[in-house]
């Protein structure tokens, strides 16, 4: 030992790595040519992308035509994707059909929508507190905002379309089924049978059958479940069947949270004097939902997606706007610009909401977890 | 009722009415007296209503219209079906389809879902990204357009079947489907199906004989190599014993289509890789998850134990990584069959398109129809359901 | 807090409109809600679609807004539901909307079974046959082995298994939804023809890039009176669709149009515009409306031939002839029962 070492400690020089050991190289090596198996595998991953990449952006950027006024016109000046229509179209794809000189109430009420989920989604947010009652009180606001009344011009729930209508129906889904997936997976850890059983069924028939078949329900037979005469606005039947819907999801996300809170905290609880409802508002439900928010991230992002459907009962979301306005003549045929569009946006907005899923997870993956 | 805390110990004896309350035992049963009560108030205020609005628009209810002709055509049909057939027989072609498109995409889904998730473990970081953008992409965009864009694609690109990609002039790809060879079974190709069978029961047979072997003396047998050998070795050999007693009926050029063959029509392709690889990115994630949760030191162990690598993977991570994967993997399993109802977005006759939608519409009998569909569903998921517990209960980790 | 609450409830409530419909007549609901609750399609060419403005526009919901001009006054009073094919019925007898004008066939067991009433015919079509001219076909029944694309959720599907059985040819039955869809199939090739009312092959045929590279077949194998139609049981709101749209047909009889229409109703010597148009007797009365009814949906529309040329005619990208739905006069179908 003493003869190799030359240097009194802590004055060795530092040297460099022999090359191929660090930087560039080393990333290389390491990642794509580390064996024989690696080198094929990035040889045809590598292919793969050729394949693919040149055709697409080629389709959709350089032979693509962004001002048009007719599909006729598009392909006069390009053979790719027609965005034209899309452009011209866009304030249908994002209003519905949302009176235009009404339209400032929409950004208003997304504006607050951003303002009012800030304060849940984001705990280091200055005032939380008092933003937070803000929160509270958005969906109503947002109600007010949308639909008019008290003041502003009322606008029916059949011009609603779009983009806003899949934000209309996401938000209002999760709102509605917060509480009451709560209160479900509450009634299914309940120690009375009948509850239990009332509750167990009711989240197991929601999750066993696909939502199409429920909105189906919706629009063509709610109708008969109503005194006789009486009807419904189409849009509030599918908001009811779609809140139902993801409560019975939420309520396994819950479920989840609450099994994994130790059974000291309830006994703790107990042990204090606390009543049901006070143990779990005070001690057991607040550590239980701050486990499961990603899962609740989650389920609001496949009700995001699943809005979509609403188009099969002939309401006009991104998809039925889409249908509608290539039923002008001018446009027929752009079908697949629609899709890729409409892909595009809600690529966008989930990602968004998968990321912040991920960022809370790992947040809270400092917590209690054994 | 007390806000007090109750410091009084158990109830005294005596009877009054403020006790039924406090006491625990039978404010519940006071609680779901009250919940039945209203449950029941409301099931039947709902079935008043149903009752008074059939009267009312003058509706008759009841499943006799399953029996009349249903007087459209199929295009694709398990059993035999024709216009003339009844509605009720629509319905059996379309809980068939239904069937057969879960099937096949939970098998696809798995598949690919496991090798995407090895991919996305990858040390190779050009797969490993490319799998997750993969991943990202399709899990964050809605199955419908998928479904929609997958069957657009596949519409688009592939050829007229007069020009059909065709392999060996027997296989057959155009934009009216994949065509291949139809088989005509022989009358002595039961011997293969018995042989086929019997390769099953052996094969299971064996491998418990040789775990109780292992168990008693730590010998191993080629369990691997000898259940193969007898699932589908034997097959094959009872076919070339008998005389190939399978008949061919090959595809030839129609004046607008491939006529005879077998034909796996567009709609079920676009619907069956569409679903497979929504949930496939799906099932990637939860693998990765459950392998990542095994712990290192697990592997660690098993190499220092000396158990080969492959070993180590079959009988140490595996089995602990399908603990965590297999109850979310259920609920993707049920997400594929519930999704698979999206079929009447591109006109695939799943049970939805059947009953719940062109019967629907020629009888309008709107509830009958619904709860046949609806009722089918349940069965379906709580099947799955049933297995994948039954199966998760097996694998599970036995506590003392 | 709370009492915000409540009432920012009760205002959703209140604006959702969960309505408890009085049994009073269709007629009166229409006319102290203010509003048309009219049922159309989700989008045919021609026949329903949304403009660059967004408004719905074509040949079908210019009936509800014939409509709502004579009960209501004006054409933007329209609450325009869109049905799909198995919707529209539920809606209408569920009363979520007060009438459907929709490519909607006119037939038995719909009239009586499902219980709605059929007031008229706005467009006589037929089903038919289009395939490309490459495929060498002239008539429907040489399809003997061909993929057909058909629209599901019409009774276009129960046609054409008939004509095939019939015909003793075998096919390959390709259902889609819209005939958007139907459309990009049929050109991709997905399907050899494409079959459903003559009017909608005619506008998709226009829609091509060459339509001459697609025929028609010579044979209609149904007959398809698509008309706007009302629940059963309300004779009296009936009446209004059933002699409005009578108004725009006989309109074009006797030569009124939206541009004419303000001069004639001073008065003419054809005394069955001066009844029509309310400069003699009081025929509006007797619907439950007031005289100038007729005056303001041909005002607001204009007439039958003008709502065809406008949306469906020879001069748009659609291009449809009047063929059949030409005035009984022209030797086509269209007669409105005299105005008496």
């Amino acid at each position: 030992m003493d003869t190799v070492q030359k240097y009194t400690p802590g004055e060795h020089p530092d040297l460099k790595p022999p090359i191929g050991q660090t930087g560039l190289l080393l990333w290389l090596r390491k990642n794509f040519f580390s064996s024989t198996f690696n080198v094929v595998l990035t040889l045809a991953t590598l292919y793969f992308l050729y394949l693919i990449i040149p055709p697409l952006v080629k389709w959709l950027f350089v032979d693509s035509v962004f001002v048009a006024d007719s599909r006729a016109h598009c392909r006069e000046l390009g053979t790719g994707a027609c965005w034209g229509f899309i452009g011209k179209r866009l304030g249908q794809f994002t209003y519905g059909f949302y009176p235009i000189e009404e339209r400032w109430r929409v950004n208003l009420a997304f504006v607050l929508f951003i303002v009012a989920t800030l304060p849940v989604l984001w705990d280091k947010m200055p005032w939380r507190r008092n933003l937070l009652w803000f929160s509270l009180a958005f969906p109503f606001l947002a109600a007010w905002l949308l639909l008019g009344g008290f003041g502003l011009e009322p606008v029916a729930t059949d011009k609603f379309g779009g983009f806003m209508l899949t934000m209309v129906i996401g938000v209002t889904g999760i709102v509605v089924s917060l509480p009451l997936g709560i209160l479900l997976a509450l009634g299914r850890q309940s120690n009375l049978h009948f509850i239990r059983w009332l509750c167990t069924g009711f989240i197991e028939f929601f999750r066993g059958v696909p939502l199409i078949t429920l909105l189906f329900v919706a629009s063509t037979m709610l109708n008969y479940f109503l005194p006789p005469g009486s009807t419904f606005d189409l849009l509030l039947r599918v908001l009811i069947m779609v809140s139902l819907f993801s409560a019975a999801y939420l309520a396994e996300v819950v479920r989840g949270g609450l099994q994994a809170i130790p059974k000291g905290q309830h006994e703790a609880a107990d042990a204090m004097g606390l009543k049901y409802w006070a143990s779990m508002r005070l001690i057991v439900l607040p550590q239980a939902l701050k486990i499961s928010i990603p899962g609740i991230v989650n389920t609001f992002i496949g009700l995001f997606k699943d809005s979509t459907l609403v188009i099969v009962i002939g309401l006009l979301d991104p998809l039925g706007i889409g249908r509608a306005s290539l039923s002008d003549a001018t446009w027929q045929g752009l079908s697949t610009e629609v899709y890729v569009f409409i892909a595009l946006f809600f690529f966008l907005c989930c990602f968004g909401m998968s990321r912040y899923s991920i960022y809370l997870e790992n947040k809270l993956h400092t917590g209690h977890r054994n | 009722m007390a806000t007090t805390l109750d410091h009084s110990g158990p109830p005294k004896s005596g009877f009054s009415i403020g006790k039924i309350w406090t006491d625990k035992k039978s404010r519940g049963v006071i609680i779901q007296v009250i919940a039945m009560a209203i449950f029941c108030a409301i099931l039947f205020y709902l079935a008043s209503n149903v009752v008074g609005n059939f009267q009312k628009l003058g509706k008759p209810f009841g499943f006799d219209f399953l029996n009349q002709p249903s007087n459209y055509d199929i295009n694709q049909t398990l059993i035999d079906y024709n216009s003339q057939s009844s509605h009720g027989r629509a319905a059996v072609v379309g809980i068939l389809n239904t069937l057969l498109i879960a099937f096949c995409g939970i098998i696809l889904a798995t598949i690919l879902g496991f090798i995407l998730g090895v991919l996305r473990l990858s040390p190779n970081w050009l797969v490993n990204k490319l799998a997750y953008c993969y991943i990202e992409f399709v899990r964050n965009v809605p199955v419908l357009v998928h479904i929609l864009l997958v069957h657009g694609i596949l519409v688009h690109s592939l050829p007229h079947p007069k020009q059909a990609i065709s392999v060996a002039d027997k296989f057959f790809l155009s934009n009216r489907g994949f065509t291949m060879p139809q088989p005509l079974f022989q009358p002595l190709f039961w011997l293969v199906v018995a042989a086929f069978v019997f390769g099953i029961v052996f094969a299971f047979w064996y491998r418990r004989t040789a775990r109780i072997k292992q168990a008693a003396t730590g010998e191993q047998s080629p369990v691997f190599w000898v259940m193969l050998a007898s699932i589908v070795g034997l097959p094959i050999l009872a076919y070339l014993l008998t005389g190939l007693p399978i008949e061919w009926q090959v595809p030839q050029q129609g004046k607008f289509n491939l006529k005879g063959g077998m034909a796996i029509k567009p709609e079920f392709i676009a619907l069956w890789l569409a679903l497979s690889l929504y949930t496939a990115a799906f099932i990637a994630e939860i693998v990765r998850a459950g392998i990542m949760a095994v712990n290192k030191g697990q592997s660690e162990a098993a190499l220092a134990l000396g158990l080969p690598r492959e070993k180590t993977m079959n009988l140490v991570v595996i089995p602990q990584a399908l603990r965590v994967i297999i109850p979310p993997l259920t609920s993707q399993y049920l997400n594929i069959t519930k999704n698979s109802s999206l079929a009447i977005a591109i006109g695939y006759m799943d049970i939805v398109a059947t009953i719940g939608g062109i019967s629907l519409n020629q009888t309008g009998r709107e509830m009958e129809c619904m709860i046949i569909v609806l009722s089918l569903y349940l069965l379906f998921s709580l099947t799955i359901s049933m297995i994948m517990n039954w199966y998760n209960k097996r694998i599970a980790l036995v506590e003392r | 807090m709370n009492l915000f609450k409540y009432a920012a409830t009760a205002a959703t409530t209140l604006a959702l409109g969960i309505s408890v419909q009085a049994n009073a007549a269709t007629l009166d609901d229409i006319k102290s809600a203010g509003e048309l609750k009219c049922g159309i399609s989700t989008g045919v060419p021609g026949f329903a679609f949304t403009n660059d403005a967004g408004d719905w526009q074509g040949f079908d919901p210019a009936v509800c807004q014939a409509v709502a001009a004579a009960v209501l006054g004006d054409t933007s009073k329209v609450k325009y539901t869109t049905t799909t094919g198995k919707t529209r019925f539920t809606a209408l007898s569920s009363g979520e909307v007060d009438m459907l004008a929709r490519n909607t066939t006119w037939t038995f067991s719909r009239d009586t079974d499902l219980k709605l009433d059929f007031v008229g015919v706005n467009y006589y079509d037929g089903q038919g046959f289009m395939a490309p001219v490459d495929l060498g076909v002239s008539s429907a029944k040489e399809l003997d082995g061909a993929s057909v694309c058909i629209q599901t959720g019409t009774t276009t599907e129960l046609n054409l298994a008939d004509f095939f059985r019939v015909n003793g040819i075998s096919y390959e039955a390709v259902p889609i939804e819209t005939n958007d869809e139907a459309r990009t199939n049929y050109e991709a090739g997905r399907c050899d023809v494409y079959t459903t009312d003559a009017s909608g092959l005619a506008a998709t045929r226009s829609s091509f890039d060459d339509p001459s590279a697609h025929v028609l077949m010579p044979e209609i194998i149904s007959k398809e009176p698509l008309g706007p139609l009302v629940r059963h049981g309300d004779s009296e709101w009936a009446d209004v669709v059933r002699w409005t749209l009578n108004a725009l047909i006989a309109a074009e009889e006797l030569g009124l149009t939206s541009d004419n229409v303000d001069q004639m109703a001073t008065g003419t010597d054809n005394p069955e515009i001066n009844r029509l148009l309310g400069s003699e007797g009081d025929l509006g009365a007797m619907i439950g409306l007031d005289k100038a009814w007729a005056w303001r949906a041909i005002k607001a529309v204009g007439n039958y031939g003008e709502i065809f040329d406008r949306y469906i005619g020879a001069d748009t990208p659609i291009g449809l002839e009047r063929g059949i739905n030409a005035q009984w006069t022209d030797g086509g179908l269209l007669y409105s029962p005299p105005f008496r």
